[in-house]
Parts: C-alpha cells; structure tokens; sequence
C-alpha cells in the first residue's frame, strides 16, 4: 500500500501574527514558518501505517513557493521516503491545492491521502473534501482513529470522527481521503541524523502546468484587518466580589 | 437572488446552528429554501416550514441521507444547485463535512466559517485563529458558504408557513457507510447556545475534579467546556473542546477557569460579552482578554463560588 500525505509550509502556531499596515495580508518577512500541526499528525499517522507492515511507502506532497521544500524536508525526517513538490507562488486556494493533489493522485495511485483537517493559516478546512470530491473517492474527515479492515475486497478503513456532539465512525473503502484532527495521534520529533538523511531523499518538482491545473484565485481579498481587541478589565480580590460584579455590574447573573 | 439552506438536523430535530445560518441568508436577500435531507425526517421537515421567512422546504427523505454522510449529501445537492445563487450551511462538523465537497463538484471555491455579510458576494472572515479578519469576495456563479453561528443571531423558529415539497433521492454511494456514533448525553445546555460556559483547563488537574466545576454550572444552568489541554489530557471529551479547532462561544458569560489562554484558544471565546478567568498564575495571558480576573486557587474558589451563588 502506497499513502501520500499533504504538508503546507504556515507561520507557526505560537506566532502571534502581524496584519500589514496597508491591509493587504498578514506580515509573513522574518517570521518562524513550520509544518501546519494538522500535517505532522497526518504524517505521523501515516508513518505509523508503514511501521506496522501495513503501508510500503509514504510520499509527501506540498504546494507552495520554493522555501515549501524544507517542509517537505520536515516530513522526510520524520519518515517519509520521499516528497513531492508543486511549485507555486502566491495565495492557492483549497479548490486549485485540491486539483492539484488530484493530478498527483493521478500520477502515484496511492490507496491512501491523509491530509489535516485544516490548515492554521486561513482556517479554510476544505481541501480534503474537495480532493475526494474530485476523486470520487469516499472521504472521513476530522479523524482521531484510524484502523485497517483486513479481508475487505479492495481494503477498507474503519474511522472513528470527531464531531460536534461527540464521536461518529465510518467505513470507508480504499482508496480514500482521510483529514487528522488533534487527538489521532502525537507526532514525532525529526532527530538529528533523520534530518541529515532527509536531506538526500528524493523530491520531485512540478508546476500546476505540468498538472494542468489553472490556479488562479476564485476569491478576491479585498482587505485584511485586526479584529476589535478586547481590553483587560479588573482585577477582583475574592469570590465575594466577583459574583458582586457579576450580579451587580455585569448583570450576567 | 435564491438562497439554499441545507438544515442540519438528527432526523427529529433542527439544530439550533441553522437558526443562525439562516440570519445570514436573510441578509443576502431573495427567496430562502430549506433543504432537509435525513430518513424518517417529515417532522423535521414540518419545523422546518414553520421557520420564520422561509419561502419552501425540499425534503429527500431515505436511508442515503440517514446519518448525513458527505458523499450522498453532496451528490443530492449538486444535483439539485442550479438556479441558486448561494448555498448555505452552518459552519459546523456537520456543515464542514459536507459543503467543501459539494463545492469542489460545482467547481466554485468554498468561502468557509463567514462572520459577516458585506453585500451578496463580500463577506468576512477569520483567518489566523481569528487573528485577523479578511474580507472576501467571490465572482463564482454559485457562493457555497459556511456560517459561524455565533455571529448571526436566530431567527424565529415559529411565524413561517412554506410549503413542503418531496423531492427524489440521488441515491447511495456504496465507498462509504455507517458504523456507529457515541453522542456526549448531557442535561446540560449546548457549549455553542448556552448563555453561560464555565470551562476548565490543564488546571483542573483532572477529570475527576470537573466535578466541581459542574456543580457551579448547575446553580448557574451553564454549559460546560474545556482547552485543548484538557482533552489532549484525557479530562474530558474532544466535543467539550472550545478554541480554533473546536467549539466557537459567545455567550454572555463565559468562566475560564485554570485555562492560560493559548491564541488558540482566545480564538474560541473572544466574542463573549463577559470574560471571566480564574488562575493562579496572574501572568497568564487569559487576564488581557478578561473583564473580571481572579488570581486564586481554582480549588479553594469553585467550591466557595457554588456556595455562594
């Protein structure tokens, strides 16, 4: 069995993130830029796959500029065998990063695509179901387990979903799209000398003309500012007060 | 101008999310359909036309659409897109499932969790754990849209008199199927309704002591929810979890008690009219965001809290 998982390049997650003066996006010079979380655990998951006989290879994809490469880099240290790079500059929206993941798919016919749930930058939380939408393959996404149904004719998955009134499982048939949330598993950290190997695993680049996908943007952004900041309030010195407060200033109570 | 709406229910049912979703098709403008798809959901489909400002109701009524999964849901909607400008639904596990795929069929963009509507193709949205709010706006044919609940109010749930009208199943896509859910029971109001949340964090120290934090939502008839750190913990389940990549708040009075306040998540629970936080450590970031901070043994403050209210 062959997984791909999806990485994106995004501003860390303990960066607290700059809106540029002229409202046209978010500073992004000189800031820490990591693997989206989401994506380690779609990685992880997927390494785990390999390292319980279950999956032969796992290939990493990203899209995105130049500099997306060392997340792809990030991934082959933590196991990955090798990665895949479509290079393209600019915003690429989930429906274009989709299409493009299809003519990947197309080429690799993996059995298996984990991507995250969504991405920490724009919050969009779509390209999987788009992936599987134009796949037409059956798609569990916010997966917080993951098990392989054996004897199943093709192959099969059993996925235990996060949702919003507690857990849902589905069985899906392979091949499928899979999208990781929080608690399917931790991921690792790259050591050293995983690193340093990554460094001579394989990457193949292309471009969206070599996949024939036409990116350009659906959705103009028209402006990008700070949201209405709320101020601190006060300090109370006991549980006497706040409830006073509460009751009496508030009115919440 | 046509607006569809797909209705998020449990086949006996509307969920109160569709409420709000509905607010925001009411300020696009133009006829609002409803669309319920479920098994052995008439009576859903007969709330659904007594919603305030709906003019129809469509109901696809079979096993396909029993448990919502998103292959058929989507297939059905594609089927039936044409002739509406925007199709809408809450920006929840359910909506989140389902529209993204519906989406990529149409070949549109999906503008997800939307805040606010600018005119009927610009809305607002947050970005950046709601860090920053981007204005969007969409040229595609057809605007497939999620909406965040808490930023649109309900509509009346009552007053509307639509008509129902029965329309076809698309039918079943065998790749995919049911096996089973646990659903969290709870007297409790709803995390994303509730006028008052009291949540926990990695300082409840572990689930045992939620109790005492449930004693104080229940002289309050608050919902209960919890910080990442609390569920990765294993204190509580993951549909407690408010924050980015949970549950969005905004009630009245929001408690957060032994929570730091990771960007994560404030992303959550910023909206609320009132923020409260209880924690020892008085540099913890949650006090910038609080209106009223208590730098206090949650242990000694929770249980003091429950007598006194």
């Amino acid at each position: 069995m062959k997984i791909l998982v999806a990485v994106k390049r995004v501003i860390d997650f303990n960066v607290k993130v700059r809106v540029k003066a002229d409202q046209s996006g978010i500073e992004t010079a000189n800031v820490k830029m990591s693997m989206n979380p989401f994506d380690e655990i779609a990685v992880e998951e997927a390494l785990r796959l390999k390292e319980a006989g279950k999956a032969a290879e796992v290939v990493a994809v990203t899209i995105g500029p130049a500099a997306s490469v060392e997340t792809l880099r990030t991934a082959m240290a933590m196991g990955a065998d090798r990665g895949i790079h479509v290079l393209a500059e600019g915003d690429v929206e989930p429906l274009a990063v989709a299409k493009l993941l299809k003519g990947v798919v197309d080429k690799e016919s993996p059995d298996i695509v984990f991507l995250g749930k969504q991405a920490i930058d724009n919050d969009c939380n779509q390209t999987g179901q788009m992936l599987a939408a134009l796949a037409d393959w059956p798609q569990a996404t916010f997966a917080s387990k993951v098990e392989l149904m054996a004897g199943e004719n093709g192959g099969a998955v059993a996925v235990t979903r996060e949702i919003d009134g507690g857990l849902d499982t589905v069985k899906i048939t392979l091949p499928a799209i899979i999208t990781t949330d929080l608690r399917l598993n931790e991921p690792r950290y790259a050591s050293l000398p995983n690193i340093m190997k990554a460094k001579k695993k394989p990457v193949d680049q292309m471009s969206p003309e070599d996949l024939a996908v036409d990116v350009t943007p659906r959705l103009t952004t028209l402006k990008v500012e700070e949201p209405p900041t709320r101020a601190a309030g006060i300090k109370v010195a006991d549980v006497g007060e706040l409830l006073d407060k509460l009751r009496n200033e508030a009115k919440v109570i | 101008m046509s607006v569809l709406v797909l209705v998020e229910h449990d086949n006996t049912e509307i969920k109160a999310a569709t409420l709000h979703t509905l607010d925001a098709a009411a300020k696009l403008g133009g006829d609002v359909v409803l669309l319920v798809a479920g098994e052995n959901c008439g009576d859903v489909a007969d709330a659904a036309a007594k919603i305030n400002g709906v003019a129809k109701v469509l109901h696809a009524d079979d096993a396909a659409y029993a448990h919502h999964l998103a292959e058929n849901m989507s297939w059905l909607m594609k089927g039936m897109a044409d002739g509406y400008t925007h199709i809408l639904a809450p920006a929840t596990t359910f909506g989140k499932n389902i529209l993204p795929r519906l989406a990529a069929l149409l070949d549109v963009a999906q503008i997800s969790d939307i805040i606010a509507v600018e005119s009927p193709d610009t809305f607002k949205r947050p970005i950046y754990a709601g860090n920053a709010i981007a204005t969007v706006q969409s040229k595609d044919g057809v605007k497939v849209i999620t909406v965040r609940g808490t930023a649109f109010p309900a509509v009346a749930a009552q007053g509307g008199s639509a008509s129902v009208e029965k329309i076809e199943s698309a039918g079943n896509y065998d790749k995919s199927s049911f096996v089973g859910q646990e659903l969290s029971k709870s007297d409790r109001p709803e995390l994303t309704s509730a006028k008052i949340v009291i949540s926990g964090g990695r300082g409840m120290q572990s689930g045992e002591n939620f109790h005492l934090l449930e004693t104080v939502a229940d002289k309050l008839n608050a919902a209960v929810g919890a910080s990442r750190a609390a569920v990765d913990a294993g204190f509580v389940p993951n549909d407690f979890q408010v924050g980015q990549t949970g549950k969005i708040v905004a009630p009245d009075l929001y408690i957060a008690v032994g929570i730091s306040g990771a960007i994560q998540h404030l992303a959550g629970i910023k909206d609320s009219k009132v923020i409260v936080a209880i924690n020892k450590d008085e540099e913890a970031p949650i006090f910038q965001v609080a209106d009223y901070g208590l730098v206090a043994d949650l242990f000694d403050v929770l249980p003091e809290m429950a007598e006194k209210l």
